[in-house]
C-alpha cells in the first residue's frame, strides 16, 4: 500500500529524513518509535503532504503511484489520514459542518450523492460509541476549547468516521492519561480492517500495550535503525535507544 | 510556506462579481448636474406638495455651504457633483396595478436577481418593494399587509399619501444638516421605502427593499422612513446590487427608523453594489447615513449588515437610545477584498435612563484593501446605568491588507459600564491544512473558516438571507485565498 | 492613510504667537550650530503650515490648545530671575533615590557649573546648549531627527524657539549605575509660555534608568510645550519614568519621541498626580526587529483638572513586542483623555501588540474620553485592545464591607489596588515605593508632595 524508498527531507536547508525505506502493505499496523527530534513528526508530514518539509530525494509511493506533488487533500481522498499531534483549533467551524464538507469531499471524489443529514447523524452517533467521545464535544467548534485527551479522542473520532485506508497517529498517546489511553487505542483496534493500514508514531513503548504492532521501526537521527517484530518495542523501553547506537557503529551521527 | 499563502490569497481573492449585468430599458432622465432649477425638476415630477419642494431647497443650499468628510481611513477621489445623474426613473410608470404591466425588462432583471415580483412566486413571508435607480418600481403584497393597518410603500407614494406622517418625521432623526451625504440626499432623494406599523402590531412578514443601480452615470439617492408605533414590531431587509462599470457612482442613502413605547425593529442589509474590478477600477461609493431613534421606553433597535460591496463604503448604522430601557444591538460582517475600502461601524448614543447597548463587529480584510471599524459610544450626563459592550474583531488575508479599529469612547456619567474589545487575527495555515487533511479544499475551508467567524452576526440575520449572505462572504472571497 | 487634516486651520493666532516670538527672542540667534539653525528655520516654516492646533484638530478634539495660545501668555526667551539658591524653593528628597539629580527651571538648565558633567565611562549629563559646545557632532546627529517629522503645529513652535533643556548620553556599552533624576521647574514672579528641548542617546547594549519630574511653582498662570526625544541604539535599555506634580494654574504640554532600534527594551511610566491642565503626546516608533516596549501611565485628576495622553506605537519591523496600559481615576468635574494607537507597517509581521484602557469615574461630572485604536498592515500578527470605563466593582466593594472593612476604606483599597497596577511596573524599587505613597495620598485627598519637598500646590 504504501512505499518509502529513499526519502530524503529538510525543513528550512537542514536535513531531518536521511534516506528512509519503508513498506508498510494491507492489514499491517505498523509503530515507528525514537527519541525527541530523530523526525517522527517530519515523517508523517511529508506522507501528508505539508509544505514545510521538502523532498530531497527518494519517493513515496502510495498503491503504487508516487503521491509526492499531491496535494494534502488529494492524500486525503485517496484514504491517507494524519491524527495530529497538536489539533489545531478552528473557532466558530462547527465540529458536525466540519466533519459533513469532509464527508461530503470525499463521497463527491467517489461520485457519489451528498450524504443525507439523517444518514450523517447516524453515523456520527454509531462511532461516537465506537470510540467513546462524550457527545457535548460534537456540538462545539473544532478543537476549539478542548482539552487535551479531548483532542486526541476527536482524532480518533474523526478516523472513524472518514474510514482511512492509510491512518498515521502522530504521538497520540502524548498527554493521555491511562483511561483516555485505552479509549484511543480500542478505537483503533476496533477500526482495523484486514484491507486498511496503521502507523502509530510514538516515543513511549506504553500504547504498544494496547495497539499490538505487526512491526516495529526504530527511527534515529533521520534513519531507521532497525526494523523487528514486536518484541522490540520491548527491548528499547529496557535499554532505551543508546545501545542501538553501539551495535551500529555509524548509526545516527 | 510562503507559496501556500499566495495560493491561499489567490484562490480566495478571484472571483468575479455575479451581478454585473446591465439592463436594457428606457429611461426617463434629467441632465446632469445639479442646481435649484434640477430639485424643482425633481420635486414637479413626482408631484409633491409643496412643503417638500422646501425641505428639498433648504437642504440644498445648506449642502452648498458643507465641505466632504475628511476624518474617515479613506481615499476617496474627487467628485464632481456636476457630473451626476440626478434623476433616472425607468419609463414605464410607477404604482402599477398589476404585475402585467411591469416592464418585462424591468421584471427579467428583477428575476436575474433573484428577486421575483410576482407575489404567488415569493419567498413566503417577505413582501418586496423593488427600487430601481430613482424610482421604485413595485411593492408586493401591499393589499394584505394594510388590512393590519401596515403601510408598506414607496416613499414618492408616501409623500402624496401620507403627507402628515412624513411632515412628522421625515429628518427627525437625520436632519438635513447632519452631514455632507445627508445634506444631498435631503435635497435630491428620489424614492426610497415607507413603512408604518400601527399600535399593537407584529408584522407577520419579513418586509425587504431591493436596490438597483442600472443606469450609467447616476447617482442613487434613496430615502427610507420606518416607524414602528407603540408595541410593535417589523424585520426588515434591504438589498442592493449594481452593474459593473468603469466608472465610478455615488449612492448616498438615508435611513430613519422611529421606534415607539416598546417597540421594536430588526434592520438587515445585505449589501453587494458592484465592487470594482480587480484593479479597483469602477464600482460604488456607497456614502450612506442610517440612524434609529428609540424614542419610546423599552424600545428597541437591531442593525445587522453584510457588506461585501461597493468600492468604498462610508457608513455607520447608529442608534439614539433616547427611551429608558431602551436596547441598540449592531452586528457587522465587513468584506473587503482586491482595492476596496471601508470605514464603517456605528455610534450608541445612551440619553434615556437603563439603557444597553451591542457592538459586535467582524471586518475581514483580503487583497489590497483596507477595512476599518469606526464606533462611538457616547453616554451622555442623565444617561443613569447605561451599558455597553463592544467586540470588534478582524482578520486578514494576506499581507497587502490592511484592518483598522477606531472606537471612540465617551463617558460622561459615573454608573455607566462600557467595555471594549478587539482582537486581530489571521486565517491560520495550519488551520486550512487540517481541513486538507481531511479532505476539504482551501477554498472552501477558507469559506468555512470565515463563515465560522462571522457566525454570531450571520445568526441574527432573518433565515433565508442568512443562506445568502453566507454564500455571498464566500464568493467575495474568492481568489484571495489560493 | 486616513486624511490628516493638515492645513493650519488658526492662520491668525498662529501668526499672532509667530509675532509674539519673533519680538521677544532676539539673543539665542547667534552662535547656534547649523543643525539647529536648521531645525529652526524648519520649525518655523513647519508652524506656519500645520498652525496652533485649533479646536476642529482631531488630535486635540478634547484639549482645547488654541484656547491656551488665546491667552496670551508671553514667551520667555531668555533665562531670568534665577539670583536665588535653588535649596530655597525645591528640594527633592527621595533620600534613598541616590540619583544624580539635574534641575531645569523655566526651560533653562540651571547649574553653576557651565559644563557638561562627565563621568566614568563617558557618560555626559546637563544641558542641552552645553551640549551643542561640547558634543556638536552628536547633538548635529540627532537634534530633531525624530520630531522633526511631526505634523504637530506644537512640536514645530518648539523646534523654532526651544535652545535649551537638559541632555544625556550614554556611551556603547556602558551601564548607568545610579539613576538620573530631571526636574523641570516652572517658577516666576509673572506668567510664561516655557519652551525647553530634551535629548537622551544611548549606546548599544547601554542601559539607563532616568526619572523626570514637572513641578510648577509660579502662582502665575503658566504655559509649557517641551519636546523630549530619545534615541535607543541596538540592545540598549532604558528605563523611564514621568512624574507630574503641578497646580492648577500650569498647563503642560509634553512631546515625547522615542525611537528603538533592535532588540532595545524600555519601560516608560508615566504618571500625573495633579495639574491643571496635562497633555502629553508619547510618539515611540520601533525600528528594529525584537524591540521591545512598554508604556504605562497612571492619571488621578480631581476638581476641574483636565489630562490627555495620547499615545502613538509604530510597529515598523517585524517581530517587536508592545504593551500599552493606562489606567485613570476622575474625582469631581475632571475629564481625563485616552487616545493610543498601534500601528503595524506593512511586513512587521509576527508582531505582538496589546494596549488596554481602563478608567474609573468617581462623580457624575467627571467624563472621559476613550479612543483605543488599531492599524494594522500585516497579517501575521497579534493584536489586541481593550477599553473601559465604569466604577469600582460593585461585587468586591460589597465582599471588603461583608468582612467589616468600613464602605470609605473599601473604596480606597479598591483604588489602591487600581492604581497599583501601574505603579507596579516602575522598576526603581526606592522610587516605586514614593509613588506608591503619593498615590495613596492622592486618593485619600491629600496633598501629594513628598515629605520634605517645598512645592505648594495651593
Amino acid at each position: 500500500m504504501l512505499k518509502i524508498e529513499n526519502l530524503h527531507a529538510s525543513i528550512e536547508g537542514k536535513e531531518i529524513l536521511k534516506g528512509i525505506n519503508l513498506e508498510i502493505n494491507e492489514g499491517e499496523v505498523h509503530a515507528i518509535m525514537g527519541p525527541n527530534g530523530s523526525g517522527k513528526s517530519t515523517l508523517a508530514s511529508v506522507i501528508v503532504g505539508r509544505d514545510y518539509v521538502q523532498i530531497t530525494d527518494g519517493r513515496i509511493l502510495y498503491d503504487g503511484e508516487d503521491i509526492t506533488k499531491w496535494s494534502p487533500e488529494e492524500r486525503a481522498l485517496k484514504g491517507v489520514f494524519l491524527g495530529f499531534q497538536y489539533p489545531v483549533e478552528i473557532p466558530g467551524v462547527s465540529m458536525v459542518n466540519f466533519l459533513r464538507a469532509a464527508i461530503n469531499e470525499q463521497r463527491k471524489y467517489r461520485g457519489e450523492e451528498p450524504i443525507s443529514p439523517s444518514e450523517f447523524l447516524r453515523i456520527m452517533r454509531e462511532k461516537k460509541n465506537l470510540v467513546g467521545i462524550d457527545s457535548a464535544l460534537t456540538n462545539r467548534s473544532v478543537n476549539e476549547g478542548f482539552s487535551g485527551g479531548e483532542k486526541k479522542k476527536n482524532e480518533i473520532f474523526q478516523m472513524a468516521m472518514l474510514e482511512p485506508r492509510l491512518a498515521i497517529l502522530d504521538e497520540t498517546d502524548s498527554g493521555l492519561d491511562i483511561d483516555a489511553l485505552r479509549t484511543v487505542a480500542q478505537g483503533v483496534n476496533a477500526l482495523k480492517r484486514p484491507d486498511n493500514a496503521t502507523i502509530v508514531i510514538t516515543h513511549y513503548q506504553r500504547l504498544l500495550n494496547y495497539i499490538v504492532p505487526d512491526f516495529v521501526h526504530v527511527l534515529y537521527k533521520g534513519k531507521i535503525l532497525k526494523s523487528s517484530g514486536k518484541e522490540l518495542a520491548l527491548e528499547l523501553e529496557e535499554k532505551g535507544y543508546d545501545w542501538l547506537q553501539d551495535d551500529n557503529g555509524n548509526g545516527g551521527i | 510556506m510562503e507559496k501556500d499563502q499566495d495560493k491561499i490569497i489567490s484562490e480566495v481573492t478571484g472571483s468575479e462579481y455575479k451581478y454585473g449585468f446591465t439592463s436594457d430599458i428606457e429611461m426617463d432622465t434629467l441632465p446632469k448636474g445639479l442646481n435649484e432649477n434640477i430639485i424643482h425638476e425633481i420635486s414637479r415630477r413626482k408631484n409633491e406638495p409643496e412643503f417638500m419642494l422646501e425641505f428639498r431647497l433648504k437642504a440644498y443650499r445648506h449642502w452648498l455651504k458643507m465641505e466632504m468628510p475628511e476624518w474617515a481611513h479613506l481615499k476617496i477621489p474627487e467628485i464632481d457633483y456636476q457630473d451626476i445623474i440626478y434623476y433616472a426613473v425607468p419609463k414605464a410608470k410607477p404604482n402599477l396595478e398589476s404585475m402585467d404591466e411591469v416592464d418585462p425588462e424591468i421584471r427579467e432583471t428583477f428575476t436575474k436577481l433573484g428577486i421575483p415580483l410576482e407575489e404567488q412566486k415569493r419567498l413566503s413571508g417577505v413582501a418586496v418593494d423593488a427600487v430601481m435607480d430613482s424610482a421604485s418600481v413595485k411593492t408586493t403584497f401591499q393589499e394584505s399587509l394594510a388590512e393590519l393597518g401596515i403601510i408598506f410603500c414607496s416613499m414618492s407614494e408616501a409623500i402624496v399619501k401620507y403627507p402628515d406622517l412624513i411632515k412628522k418625521y421625515l429628518g427627525s432623526v437625520v436632519p438635513y444638516t447632519d452631514n455632507f451625504f445627508a445634506a444631498l440626499n435631503s435635497a435630491v432623494f428620489s424614492d426610497g421605502s415607507f413603512v408604518y406599523i400601527p399600535k399593537g402590531v407584529r408584522c407577520p412578514m419579513e418586509l425587504s427593499t431591493y436596490f438597483r443601480i442600472n443606469a450609467a452615470n447616476t447617482g442613487q439617492f434613496e430615502r427610507t422612513l420606518i416607524i414602528a408605533d407603540d408595541d410593535s414590531y417589523v424585520s426588515y431587509l434591504e438589498g442592493c446590487t449594481a452593474p459593473m462599470r468603469d466608472k465610478n457612482q455615488l449612492h448616498a442613502a438615508i435611513v430613519e427608523i422611529i421606534t415607539h413605547e416598546n417597540a421594536g425593529v430588526k434592520y438587515s442589509t445585505v449589501q453587494n453594489w458592484y465592487p470594482g474590478d480587480k484593479d479597483g477600477k469602477g464600482g460604488i461609493y456607497n456614502f450612506v447615513t442610517k440612524r434609529g431613534l428609540c424614542k419610546g421606553n423599552h424600545s428597541k433597535i437591531s442593525w445587522t449588515q453584510v457588506e461585501t460591496g461597493s468600492a468604498i463604503t462610508w457608513k455607520y448604522p447608529s442608534t439614539i437610545l433616547k427611551g429608558d430601557y431602551s436596547k441598540g444591538e449592531f452586528y457587522s460582517v465587513a468584506v473587503t477584498n482586491n482595492y476596496q475600502q471601508a470605514d464603517t461601524g456605528t455610534k450608541m448614543m445612551h440619553i434615556g435612563r437603563n439603557t444597553r447597548s451591542l457592538i459586535v463587529s467582524k471586518g475581514i480584510s483580503a487583497g489590497r484593501s483596507n477595512n476599518s471599524y469606526r464606533g462611538l459610544v457616547k453616554v451622555t450626563k442623565g444617561a443613569e446605568n447605561a451599558r455597553n459592550y463592544s467586540q470588534c474583531d478582524s482578520l486578514l488575508i494576506g499581507g497587502q491588507c490592511g484592518a483598522h479599529t477606531f472606537p471612540y469612547i465617551e463617558v460622561d456619567n459615573k454608573t455607566a459600564v462600557v467595555e471594549h474589545e478587539a482582537t486581530t487575527s489571521k486565517i491560520g495555515e495550519d488551520q486550512i491544512f487540517y481541513c486538507n487533511q481531511r479532505g476539504i479544499s482551501t477554498e472552501d475551508a477558507v469559506g468555512m473558516i470565515v463563515n465560522g467567524y462571522a457566525k454570531e452576526v450571520l445568526n441574527q440575520l432573518p433565515m433565508e438571507f442568512a443562506v445568502e449572505a453566507q454564500k455571498l462572504l464566500q464568493i467575495s472571497l474568492e481568489g484571495s485565498v489560493g | 492613510m486616513g486624511k490628516e487634516v493638515l492645513r493650519n486651520k488658526t492662520p491668525e493666532l498662529t501668526r499672532m504667537v509667530l509675532d509674539r516670538f519673533e519680538k521677544t527672542g532676539t539673543s539665542v540667534k547667534t552662535g547656534l550650530l547649523p543643525a539647529v539653525k536648521i531645525m529652526q528655520q524648519k520649525g518655523r516654516e513647519a508652524f506656519l503650515t500645520y498652525g496652533i492646533p485649533g479646536y476642529k484638530n482631531e488630535k486635540y478634539r478634547f484639549t482645547p490648545v488654541q484656547k491656551y495660545f488665546e491667552k496670551n501668555i508671553p514667551p520667555l526667551m531668555v533665562p531670568r530671575n534665577r539670583n536665588f539658591k535653588l535649596d530655597d524653593i525645591f528640594r527633592c528628597d527621595i533620600p534613598t533615590l541616590n540619583t544624580f539629580m539635574h534641575v531645569v527651571l523655566n526651560g533653562f538648565y540651571f547649574e553653576e557649573t557651565s559644563s557638561l558633567g562627565k563621568m566614568e565611562d563617558g557618560i555626559r549629563i546637563g544641558g542641552l546648549r552645553q551640549a551643542m559646545k561640547e558634543m556638536p557632532g552628536l547633538v548635529s546627529k540627532y537634534l530633531n531627527l525624530a520630531a522633526g517629522e511631526s505634523t504637530d503645529g506644537l512640536v514645530a513652535l518648539n523646534a523654532a524657539f526651544a535652545t535649551d533643556g537638559f541632555f544625556i548620553y550614554v556611551p556603547d556599552n556602558v551601564v548607568m549605575e545610579k539613576p538620573v533624576q530631571v526636574v523641570n521647574i516652572v517658577n516666576d514672579n509673572q506668567s510664561d509660555l516655557v519652551q525647553y528641548r530634551n535629548l537622551i542617546v544611548l549606546g548599544k547594549n547601554s542601559e539607563a534608568r532616568i526619572v523626570v519630574c514637572d513641578h510648577t511653582l509660579s502662582e502665575y498662570e503658566s504655559l509649557s510645550n517641551s519636546v523630549t526625544e530619545v534615541f535607543m541604539d541596538r540592545e540598549a535599555r532604558l528605563d523611564m519614568t514621568r512624574l507630574q506634580n503641578e497646580n492648577n494654574n500650569a498647563t503642560n504640554i509634553t512631546h515625547t519621541f522615542i525611537r528603538q532600534e533592535a532588540r532595545t527594551l524600555l519601560n516608560n511610566n508615566h504618571i500625573s498626580l495633579h495639574g491643571g491642565h496635562i497633555r502629553n503626546n508619547l510618539d515611540i516608533v520601533l525600528v528594529g526587529s525584537h524591540a521591545k516596549s512598554h508604556a504605562n501611565g497612571l492619571f488621578l485628576m480631581d476638581h476641574d483638572q483636565h489630562v490627555d495622553n495620547h499615545v502613538f506605537v509604530s510597529h515598523a519591523a517585524p517581530e517587536c513586542f508592545s504593551n500599552q496600559l493606562y489606567k485613570g481615576v476622575l474625582n469631581n468635574n475632571a475629564t481625563g483623555v485616552f487616545s493610543g494607537k498601534i500601528l503595524v507597517e506593512k511586513g512587521a509581521q509576527k508582531t505582538e501588540a496589546y494596549q488596554v484602557n481602563k478608567n474609573i469615574l468617581l462623580t457624575d461630572t467627571a467624563k472621559m474620553n476613550s479612543k483605543p485604536q488599531l492599524e494594522i498592515y500585516a497579517d501575521d500578527v497579534k493584536c489586541t485592545h481593550g477599553a473601559t470605563v465604569g466604577q469600582l466593582d460593585e461585587e468586591a466593594m460589597f465582599y471588603l464591607r461583608s468582612r467589616g472593612i468600613r464602605e470609605n476604606d473599601a473604596r480606597l483599597m479598591l483604588m489602591y489596588a487600581f492604581a497599583h497596577d501601574v505603579v507596579r511596573k516602575i522598576r526603581i524599587e526606592v522610587l516605586q515605593d514614593r509613588i506608591t505613597e503619593l498615590v495613596e495620598k492622592r486618593l485619600k485627598g491629600d496633598i501629594p508632595k513628598c515629605h520634605t519637598c517645598l512645592v505648594n500646590y495651593s
